[in-house]
């Protein structure tokens, strides 16, 4: 029992990892029907920034601040410079301009950076507690509660506040939203840069695990597609509990059931997704409403 | 005297295709006006000229300001309330989401009094503030969109074809609440609207388009006496 608990808070660590992509790929969806496969890639290069801040010697947390306040620029710097010009291209065109930034941005790290592996540090200790019998690494913890902190913001900003209401709002219906006075331009590019702030918290927590390479955000990409779809692609709210469950599912499973070890784990939560996808096509919380065209 | 919106020579169109060819109309301060004639007479197309909606050329001045290059958002929150054709809400918010969606330009601390004023003309809205809007009636949401309009504290209110696939008794109170926010607050109104017989009922004056050309104008007494009017879209 206690050893399935703290698989459980484990799988609850990475699964705060592919939640906070998979809302960043939701997030932009929901707004312009674009699956952004940068996401991954964006999250990649603001890690390199988040190291680079820390190999010249400021603090991790100062570190960790300010690469989210640079990921926001970042977010909307690609918005206005790669995406506008295609606002109006059929969606498949703009899916398209992500893979190519996805090609673009790996091999600018890998140039500016090298593709040697660096090793990133934790903020958290790998210290182990002991929480009445049952032993947690401090680091899922903390990763649990940096990833779910800044997912629980983001949803606060969402639900509270004037300018969370006019980034939903935009989302959902530009034209009206425009007739009540909001700038749906900048709400999108704003969109693009509250994505780009969650990827950056999934790269700096996924890193110190995997190690920084311009690579390493690849399966975390696929995993937090997988959430996105299984939670609806168009719910904020699925794709945390679908990133969350993907992790615990993909932890218990590596732990658990023998012939899947780590090397099946990938295939097998897949077909487990296929399998949920064929029973509700709209994914957990998706709902199958008519789309208004 | 310069009219609260004065419109000269403008065209607008979609894509290649031209709805309008250049319109000349106006709308004094307090004064309410409507737009008349057959499907494809370019009576939309006006109002989405006018909230900047659509790509359009010619003169648009709003209280003696050009507003022919600017954004929606800009002549939105210039005081220009355009609820348009089909509703104009946004169905995944709730009724309350939605009037905060319309106060989206007036200062927060405006907010109390900008809803009280509105409740006071549609008190169910602030009894069923959670309800998502998507699954009101359609008499509910064309009350709703006009009350999003409402929050924008406008100068002018501009409504496209609100009686729209609403039963009559729907449509009676909702020109209610317009003809008495015209004459009792003074807003300016310009209403496009198929059902004649209504519009010249509650506006001062109208104009009668006809194949994106101004055909007609006159005050409501006027065009109601007008044989051509009376035959093509009063009917009798």
């Amino acid at each position: 029992m206690a050893d399935f608990l703290q698989q459980v808070v484990s799988g609850l660590a990475t699964g705060g990892i592919y939640a906070s992509l998979a809302l960043a790929i939701v997030l932009i969806h929901r707004a312009t029907r674009v699956v952004n496969f940068a996401q991954g890639e964006m999250a990649m290069v603001t890690t390199y920034v988040a190291w680079t801040l820390i190999d010249h010697g400021v603090s991790y947390w100062l570190s960790f601040v300010l690469t989210l306040a640079l990921a926001f620029v970042g977010g909307v710097l690609v918005h206005q410079a790669v995406m506008r010009p295609f606002q109006d291209a059929p969606v498949v065109t703009a899916v398209m301009v992500t893979i190519g930034l996805f090609i673009l941005l790996n091999g600018l790290a890998a140039w500016i950076w090298s593709s040697e592996v660096k090793a990133f540090p934790s903020a958290f200790s790998t210290r182990p507690i002991d929480v009445g019998g049952v032993v947690f690494s401090l680091q899922d913890l903390g990763v649990i509660a940096v990833s779910l902190g800044v997912v629980a913001g983001l949803f606060a900003l969402f639900r509270f506040t004037k300018a969370g209401l006019a980034l939903r709002a935009a989302a959902f219906n530009p034209a009206t939203s425009r007739l009540a006075g909001v700038p749906v331009g900048r709400m999108l590019a704003a969109g693009w840069g509250l994505a780009a702030v969650l990827g950056a918290v999934s790269g700096m927590m996924v890193a110190p695990s995997v190690f920084l390479d311009p690579n390493m955000m690849r399966p975390v990409l696929l995993y937090a597609l997988a959430a996105a779809v299984l939670g609806g692609l168009d719910s904020p709210l699925g794709a945390l509990v679908a990133g969350l469950l993907l992790g615990v599912l993909l932890n218990l499973l590596g732990a658990y059931v023998d012939f899947v070890g780590t090397d099946l784990r990938l295939p097998v939560a897949l077909a487990i997704i296929l399998a949920v996808l064929l029973v509700r096509p709209a994914g957990l919380f998706g709902s199958v409403a008519a789309r208004r065209v | 005297m310069t009219a609260l919106l004065e419109v000269d020579g403008l065209t607008g169109s979609y894509g290649s295709f031209t709805a309008l060819h250049g319109i000349t109309l106006a709308v004094q301060e307090g004064e309410m006006v409507a737009i008349l004639g057959a499907n494809g007479a370019g009576k939309t197309t006006t109002l989405r000229t006018v909230s900047g909606t659509i790509p359009r050329r010619g003169r648009i001045a709003f209280g003696g300001r050009d507003i022919g290059r600017l954004p929606p958002d800009r002549i939105a929150r210039l005081g220009v309330a355009h609820a348009p054709e089909g509703r104009g809400t946004v169905a995944e918010l709730t009724v309350m989401e939605n009037l905060r969606l319309g106060a989206y330009s007036r200062p927060a601390r405006a907010f109390r009094d900008d809803l009280q004023r509105v409740a006071a003309y549609f008190p169910w809205m602030e009894r069923r503030g959670g309800q998502q809007a998507g699954t009101l009636s359609g008499g509910e949401q064309q009350m709703l969109a006009l009350g999003r309009a409402l929050m924008l504290r406008p100068r002018l209110l501009m409504l496209d074809e609100p009686s729209l696939g609403l039963a009559p008794i729907v449509v009676q109170d909702l020109y209610r609440i317009v003809r008495t926010l015209n004459r009792e607050e003074g807003l300016a109104v310009l209403t496009v609207e198929q059902n004649a017989m209504l519009a010249l009922e509650s506006a001062t004056r109208a104009y009668v388009l006809e194949g994106g050309r101004v055909a007609l104008e006159g005050s409501s007494a006027e065009l109601r006496g007008n044989e051509s009017v009376r035959r093509s879209y009063l009917g009798y």
